[in-house]
């Protein structure tokens, strides 16, 4: 067996990605984890992030996917595709029936590029694609109200990104909310026109273990609110969920015993701090967590459910959470 | 303390004894019966526990024990953390060939709890071969029960010319390629 044990990934601020290692190792076999990784960077100063660009993405459920390389995408031809997809959703809703492009419609499709969503100047910028419709009834006047919107991103991806062919593009996460209906037309659109494949993608209780606790260490200004766990217990007939609330400072407390070198995280450190959590519980309950399933992961910054759901809650921690969430969908995509 | 050894007893004629360590009972039971229903030229005893040590009190009418697997649900973190406590229950001379871990739950990595790098170096630190299978799944658990029973009639001595000992190194480098 060789070793993971050097998989380390430095900020990118630093410089060079080295993540050479993080998909070696046990590659092709069950299950592949880096044995470390590193704290999302430090909150960025204000003039760096124009936080009002992506407030928009805070406080809602995106339904995470993952996607293939797109084929011959380029991001000057945004307002074509619009067009097209508009076109294509139209033919869609009122199949059978021929459509002229670019005839006024129920659902208006803007596609926008947003540059700041990326770790790094090597990432592609991420791109947003949003369904409004306006009433029937007042078509003019009345204000288009957003029904759908999904965005592809990729922070820090690059590693991944450097090594696909010319033509493809890399922004291996999708994110979307919305009808779902909207989700597989816009899917199968981007499918037909770029050549690429779109996965839900799940966290398995692994890595939520993982968010748990890299969020832990996160700084937050206001009084943060409860971390949570949610637990569910398998093989029994009726399905049983544990919800397992924290005080945010107990567990700030706690994670700042367990962590070593500040910035890094290693698998063995969120091993511990869940065991600790783990056997406080069972003092208590006398109910063994570790054999059951992690289910669902809410902190201050973000919560994420194993189904793919994923809550953004810091615009600060966005970049953050969106780079580990990069790394999910390309280990899936590989 | 009461430490599993390999050669504190006889054997008996003709008949092999496994033992099958698992926090999952229900899994268990389902492979040892797969197990059970395999063709074999000779008796079969299955022991079945939850966690290592044994009960002491039993300990003169167990027979001996030709080989140990334990399960590992990569769903479970208990079931590892179970497995680890329970290794220091076994002597040393057991891990000549004659302990196996078997991973049950391989192909849904969306619910994997366990990482696999622990289970890697639990197979290396105890020398032993690590199994892969999915017992959930009726064909691969026959395939594994198969297996298993191979491994066990090596173990047990009915297979002229191959030991346990040699056979677990032979297992060990075509897993190293």
């Amino acid at each position: 067996m060789e070793s993971v044990d050097g998989a380390v990934r430095t900020l990118p601020s630093i410089g060079r990605l080295s993540r050479g290692l993080l998909f070696g190792g046990v590659h092709g076999r069950v299950g592949l984890s880096p044995s470390s990784r590193l704290l999302p960077p430090a909150p960025p100063s204000q003039e760096n992030v124009d936080s009002q660009k992506t407030t928009f993405l805070l406080r809602k459920q995106w339904t995470l996917y993952s996607v293939t390389p797109l084929y011959r995408f380029s991001d000057t031809h945004l307002k074509d595709y619009a067009r097209l997809l508009s076109a294509f959703i139209a033919a869609e809703k009122q199949k059978g029936l021929a459509v002229e492009i670019g005839v006024e419609l129920g659902i208006k499709v803007a596609i926008s590029s947003l540059p700041d969503l990326r770790g790094s100047d090597r990432d592609q910028a991420a791109i947003l694609v949003q369904l409004s419709s306006r009433s029937p009834a007042s078509p003019k006047n009345s204000e288009e109200k957003v029904i759908w919107s999904g965005w592809f991103c990729s922070v820090s991806g690059d590693d991944f990104s450097e090594n696909v062919p010319e033509d493809f593009t890399c922004l291996p996460l999708f994110l979307a909310n919305g009808a779902e209906s909207y989700t597989s037309i816009v899917g199968s659109w981007f499918q037909k026109t770029f050549d690429c494949c779109f996965r839900r993608l799940a966290i398995s209780p692994l890595n939520l273990s993982w968010m748990a606790a890299m969020w832990t260490g996160c700084k937050v200004d206001k009084t943060a609110s409860a971390m949570e766990l949610v637990f569910s217990v398998p093989h029994l007939p009726q399905p049983l969920d544990i919800s397992y609330a924290i005080h945010p400072e107990d567990a700030k407390a706690l994670w700042d015993t367990v962590q070593k070198t500040p910035g890094e995280i290693t698998q063995e450190e969120v091993d511990v701090f869940m065991d600790c959590l783990y056997s406080h519980f069972h003092r208590h309950f006398k109910i063994r967590l570790s054999a059951t399933k992690l289910v669902k992961v809410s902190t201050a910054i973000a919560s994420a459910h194993c189904d793919g759901i994923i809550k953004f809650l810091q615009s600060q921690y966005l970049t953050g959470v969106l780079m580990l969430l990069t790394e999910l969908a390309i280990s899936q995509i590989q | 303390m009461a430490v599993l050894r390999p050669f504190d007893k006889l054997p008996a004629l003709n008949s092999a004894v496994l033992l099958l360590v698992s926090s999952d009972e229900g899994l268990q039971q389902k492979l040892a019966e797969a197990i059970l229903r395999e063709k074999k030229n000779f008796k079969i005893n299955i022991h079945l526990a939850t966690s290592l040590p044994l009960p002491s009190e039993r300990d003169h009418l167990r027979p001996r024990i030709d080989m140990i697997v334990f399960m590992i649900d990569i769903k479970s973190k208990y079931s590892l953390k179970n497995v680890e406590a329970s290794l220091a229950y076994v002597d040393a001379s057991f891990f000549l060939g004659k302990v196996c871990f078997l991973v049950t739950g391989v192909g849904r990595v969306n619910c994997c709890s366990i990482e696999m790098n622990a289970i890697w170096k639990l197979g290396e630190i105890y020398s032993s071969p690590v199994l892969f299978c999915e017992l959930e799944m009726e064909g691969i658990r026959v395939a594994t029960a198969q297996r298993l029973l191979r491994m066990l009639q090596i173990c047990a001595g009915h297979i002229p010319g191959v030991s346990a000992l040699s056979f677990g190194s032979l297992m060990r480098s075509s897993a190293n390629d």
